[in-house]
């Protein structure tokens, strides 16, 4: 009996074991630009409810964000970036499901700061597509930082921008990505 | 060496487990829990905040101000001397305010009349989608109107409170789909001094509006009530009006033909004289431009 019970520790402690190599957050953020140079209008939102999952052994690295869940300065921008641009009642979620290339496990047990190249498909819209971009992971007592910067052709994700506001908004947003994750448990 | 056995069996059957687990493409984003909201409210009915002369189930956001224009112009059957009643106009200048996701309020002034009218919306109760969702909207309107055009009869005794009328009215809608909307309005309206005797002072009205969108900025609405007790069934009629919606960036505009004159509820619901099948028909044009006046959120960073 007792043999049994060591037994289950040890599955007990081999699975949390694998269950750090995850790190998450449900609280990441993104942020997205899409003002057009010299636009006098700021046509930026923000989500602070991002989820983000890396799993530190294999280098998958996945995010999701609620498009409801973008804020704007004004309220009447976020209502025609819902119901006009991105459609959030039929495509609710954008996802990105990718990896960290050349992802070395080793550099997470550490403190330090590395660059990393991450590449995967986004879908947004009811589109997916591909795209790799540079970032940056900063380790800090168990904790990660993951930062990336990148542009998003919206007529990628057949996002039409009609030529009545093509002054305003930029054919390229500009999306930030600022996730802080602890150790999934 | 049976429980031996068994033990080999359990210890087995975990390292298969884990295996398992490794090798499947994990879903990480499963791992870290559904983060699909409970509860959502249903959004953008209408692009309006009323149909084309009556309320609709739809509100402004919080912090914003709608600036409306509307005007009605004279009746299409007058011919090319009148250009089709274009000479002629009647309208109404109006300041609306979203306080609340489901509390707005708003005031404006007509020429016809000289009526002031001022109304309060609340919603109890928001269509909404996820787990706790509720299938319609039901919102409340109450209202005044006050008529500032000099007594008619300066001899008699006069009371301010004869100038007023009063207005409630439940409105019950559902957005059905991303382009139909419909709504039902049972309404009562009240009216202090009515010019006859005879006459109810009491209104009792049932509104229908809808909408189908068709493109992403373009939308046919039209809104109808049906008056159960008309002041005088001979000079009046039930409002009808219909037209579209056309949105640009930040300007609502609501072309439509309508044989009322009047743009609040006391007075499209009580005197509306305009007979669509004699072609007593009006253009108008609802104007509206919303501007964000507080509650704006401070960005993190």
């Amino acid at each position: 009996m007792k043999k049994l019970l060591a037994l289950l520790a040890i599955g007990a402690i081999m699975n949390t074991v694998k269950a750090q190599d995850k790190y998450f957050t449900k609280t990441g953020k993104v942020k997205f630009d899409a003002t057009e140079k010299n636009s006098p209008e700021n046509i930026n939102g923000w989500n602070n409810t991002v989820t983000c999952v890396l799993d530190t052994k294999t280098g998958n690295f996945q995010f999701a964000v609620l498009i409801k869940g973008f804020e704007f300065d004004r309220a009447l921008m976020m209502e025609h970036f819902n119901e006009n641009y991105m459609e959030s009642d039929k495509f609710p979620k954008a996802e990105f499901r990718g990896q960290v290339m050349d992802n070395n496990p080793g550099n997470y047990q550490k403190n330090g700061s590395y660059d990393v190249v991450v590449k995967g498909k986004m879908t947004m819209h009811g589109e997916t597509k591909e795209i790799e971009t540079k970032g940056k992971i900063s380790v800090q007592n168990g904790n990660l930082l993951a930062v990336a910067d990148f542009p998003i052709p919206l007529s990628d994700y057949k996002i039409s921008i009609p030529s009545l506001v093509a002054d305003k908004v930029a054919k390229v947003a500009t999306v930030k990505v600022d996730c802080s994750l602890m150790p999934l448990k | 060496m049976k429980k031996l056995t068994r033990i080999t069996g359990i210890f087995l059957l975990q390292i298969i487990i884990c295996n398992a687990a490794v090798a499947q493409d994990v879903d990480l984003l499963q791992l870290a829990g559904d983060n699909t909201p409970k509860k959502e409210i249903v959004k953008n009915a209408f692009k309006s905040t009323r149909v084309i002369n009556s309320q609709s189930m739809e509100f402004l956001s919080p912090g914003t101000m709608d600036f409306r224009i509307l005007h009605r112009f004279g009746e299409v059957n007058k011919g090319y001397e009148n250009f089709f009643g274009l000479d002629q106009a009647s309208m109404r200048m109006g300041f609306d305010f979203g306080i609340l996701q489901n509390l707005m309020f708003g005031f404006g002034r007509s020429t016809y009349k000289k009526e002031l009218d001022g109304f309060i919306k609340f919603a109890p109760i928001r269509q909404s989608t996820g787990q706790q969702n509720f299938p319609v909207t039901v919102a409340l309107v109450a209202g005044m109107t006050m008529n500032t055009s000099p007594w008619t009869d300066p001899t008699r005794k006069n009371y301010t409170s004869s100038k007023l009328a009063y207005y409630f009215q439940a409105i019950i809608g559902r957005k059905f789909s991303d382009a139909i909307t419909l709504q039902v309005t049972p309404t009562m309206l009240h009216q202090n001094l009515v010019p006859l005797a005879t006459q109810s002072n009491d209104l009792y009205a049932v509104g229908f509006g809808g909408r189908i969108k068709f493109t992403k900025r373009m939308a046919f609405t039209w809104d109808y009530s049906y008056v159960f007790n008309p002041m005088d069934p001979e000079i009046f009629h039930n409002p009808l009006s219909a037209g579209i919606d056309i949105e640009t960036g930040g300007h609502v505009f609501q072309l439509h033909f309508s044989n009322s004159t009047g743009m609040n509820e006391r007075a499209f619901l009580s005197e509306t004289t305009g007979d669509w099948a004699k072609g007593d028909i009006r253009f108008g044009f609802n104007l509206s431009r919303v501007f964000q006046i507080g509650g704006k959120k401070k960005q993190l960073k």
